[in-house]
């Protein structure tokens, strides 16, 4: 089975479970005041359920013929080994940590790593270049967004600011 | 309104003014290019400068070249690098960014600029000429009238965002109008399908979400595939081409001139706003061009930048319609500014232009000036906007990594939304790899809460699904949006079987 029909049997999921909830679950606790009124928090969600399921099952069963990828631009599945698959995995793992580091080490400090740390795993070595690119970005970006924008940005690690 | 005119013009035209508009078309167009920040976020930042200037005037005038500003800024991004900051400007990465890896970027710049322009002069021009009048049709549409106006909106881009794979295209659509559903809506004042994650009572945010649809899969795409990234090496050459040839100009010249009218009175209808009306803007010149230009939407097409552009431009000049003569915002940048003017003791409505002439017709004199001052600071800064393609890649794609975290970041200002962001940006990347289109995800859940708001209240005014039948023009809207899903499939199924040599009957 494509990659295609496999990602429509999780969102098949995903609106049975949807719709599971819209139809038996969320009216329970609702006052009987409002079960009076033509509308319910769970009315629409149904009509959304009813669609999902019906478009899922269309892709699923591949009702809808697909015309075949013509885009050579697209990755191609079959050669994914032929990719950088570790690179773009390891990026993303960037990011998670970007975001667990964010409030501990600061706007500036984690800023900083994450940008000479990607360009690393990217294959830059100029290691000083990569330092000031990163220092003078880091420093500019929280300047512009802090002081210019006046939305608040930590620069500093949390020990260093009391917060 | 020759006296109006003139009062808006001497009030446009001091210095002060004049600084003005050219400053918020700066700020807009600057920050509008970083991917994550669209007009709303940037006219809420912008408020308190607003504010501080005291003029009404004059803060109106700044803050509406700021929204010129960042709607251009944003296809510039969209463009360029793919990753557009703002929901109206997604339809023109369709064309822009393929026309950026044909290395064409200047080209399609170009195109973008002259379009903007002439959309939000038009735009400025049916302002001032059908303001008055425009208001009283707006009136006229009832939340059915809305449903089925969005209805149609999403039929459309729906039908052309799948050539072929429809159902692929409505699935994501309602995979983003169920997570527009979740959160504390506005209707009810109870907490949806959050599952008891506090983070999930307010809903997922746009800007995470458009950022983890558009910028990083594509960001991920370039790091998989590096030959995808032609900046570093080729860019200096990427540049070049910025003119426009004669036979391009005159076959954008009836897109623009169409857009720019359509773009304005969907601008005007609530709701609908700049996005719909680029979608629906970029779908109509789908659907009429020639069999062999048809093919060339979606590859970089110069119809298929100039349809969204001007239509984008003419739409936001369109939804000061309803905020100005009616003081209803139609769309979440004009319920911005509506806060704004209501901060600066200006109470918009049918009296405004009574009461106090001179904003409105200064608004109005500013708008032209605001497109002006685009056409003439963008076309020339186009070189250097381009730049941003000069970067090598080993640098360019850990910032836009970066600029993807700070827009779901400064949105929401909590850390979670980053994780949030990751995770969408993995499922995004996946539905790529699988061909199914993105962008209807997006408009759904940006047209959720909306359509369900104006579906609430048309089945409470009908007392259940009445409202369908009893008012016509809702009905031949949902007929409309049916025959959108159903045409391409018909068409398709047709050509294939004459393409197979089966007779189809006619």
């Amino acid at each position: 089975m494509a990659i295609d029909r496999w990602i429509a049997l999780v969102i098949l999921m995903l609106c049975l479970a949807y719709g599971y909830a819209a139809y038996f679950t969320m009216d329970q606790l609702l006052p009987p005041i409002m079960k009076q009124r033509p509308i319910w928090p769970s009315t629409f969600p149904k009509v959304l359920a009813i669609g999902g399921i019906l478009m899922s099952l269309s892709v699923l069963l591949n009702l809808e013929k697909t015309p075949e990828k013509t885009d050579p631009a697209d990755i191609n599945l079959s050669r994914l080994g032929e990719y950088k698959v570790g690179q773009a995995l390891m990026l993303l793992g960037l990011m998670v940590a970007y975001a667990l580091l964010l409030r501990p080490l600061g706007f500036l400090g984690a800023t900083f790593l994450f940008l000479t740390a990607g360009s690393y795993i990217l294959g830059e070595r100029r290691y000083v270049l990569m330092a000031v690119v990163a220092a003078i970005a880091a420093g500019f970006i929280w300047y512009l967004v802090d002081a210019v924008l006046g939305i608040f940005l930590s620069p500093l690690p949390s020990f260093m600011n009391g917060v | 309104m020759l006296e109006g005119l003139m009062t808006g013009l001497a009030t446009a035209f001091t210095f002060t003014n004049i600084l003005m508009v050219i400053g918020g078309c700066l700020i807009g167009t600057f920050i509008g290019m970083l991917p994550g920040l669209g007009p709303m976020s940037i006219i809420a930042i912008m408020i308190p400068v607003a504010i501080t200037i005291g003029d009404p005037s004059a803060a109106l005038i700044l803050l509406a070249g700021v929204y010129y500003g960042a709607v251009f800024g944003g296809s510039t991004s969209s463009i360029l690098i793919n990753a557009p900051g703002v929901a109206s400007t997604v339809a023109t990465s369709f064309d822009g960014y393929p026309m950026t890896r044909q290395g064409k970027a200047g080209k399609a710049l170009t195109v973008a600029a002259i379009s903007s322009f002439a959309g939000g002069t038009v735009g400025a021009v049916l302002l001032m000429v059908f303001a008055p009048a425009l208001a009283s049709v707006a009136l006229l549409f009832h939340s059915s009238e809305y449903f089925a106006l969005m209805v149609v909106g999403l039929s459309a881009i729906a039908a052309f965002a799948g050539t072929g794979q429809v159902s692929k295209a409505l699935l994501m659509t309602f995979l983003g109008l169920i997570m527009a559903t979740v959160g504390e809506g506005v209707l009810f004042n109870a907490p949806r399908f959050t599952m008891g994650i506090m983070d999930l009572q307010s809903g997922f945010g746009f800007i995470t979400l458009a950022m983890a649809m558009f910028a990083l899969p594509e960001a991920i795409y370039l790091v998989l595939d590096p030959n995808r990234s032609k900046t570093g090496d080729g860019a200096s050459n990427e540049i070049k081409d910025l003119r426009i040839t004669k036979d391009e100009a005159k076959r954008i010249t009836p897109v623009i001139g169409r857009q720019s009218i359509q773009g304005f009175f969907i601008g005007v209808l609530p709701g609908a706003g700049a996005t719909i009306a680029s979608f629906l803007g970029y779908a109509v010149e789908r659907n009429i061009a020639s069999k062999e230009e048809q093919e060339q939407f979606g590859k970089g097409s110069v119809k298929g930048i100039a349809a969204p552009e001007s239509a984008n431009n003419a739409a936001c000049t369109g939804s000061f319609v309803p905020l100005l003569t009616l003081g209803i915002p139609g769309s979440g940048t004009t319920a911005i500014l509506l806060g704004a003017l209501i901060a600066l003791n200006v109470s918009p409505g049918p009296r405004l232009m009574i009461d106090e002439p001179q904003i409105f017709w200064a608004v109005i004199i500013s708008m032209y000036l605001g497109n002006l001052v685009l056409l003439i600071l963008n076309l020339p800064l186009i070189p250097y906007i381009a730049k941003v393609l000069a970067v090598p890649r080993n640098y360019l794609i850990p910032f836009i990594l970066f600029f993807t975290l700070m827009g779901a970041y400064i949105g929401q200002n909590n850390a979670t939304e980053l994780l949030i962001l990751v995770g969408f940006g993995v499922c995004a990347t996946l539905l790529r790899f699988a061909d199914y289109p993105l962008a209807p995800l997006l408009i759904g859940f940006i047209l959720g809460p909306l359509l369900e708001n104006n579906f609430s209240r048309a089945m409470q005014l009908y007392d259940g699904i009445g409202f369908i039948w009893e008012r016509p023009m809702t009905l031949a809207l949902l007929v409309l949006a049916v025959i959108l899903v159903v045409l391409p499939s018909y068409r398709q199924r047709r050509a294939r079987n004459r393409a197979e040599g089966v007779a189809d009957g006619d």
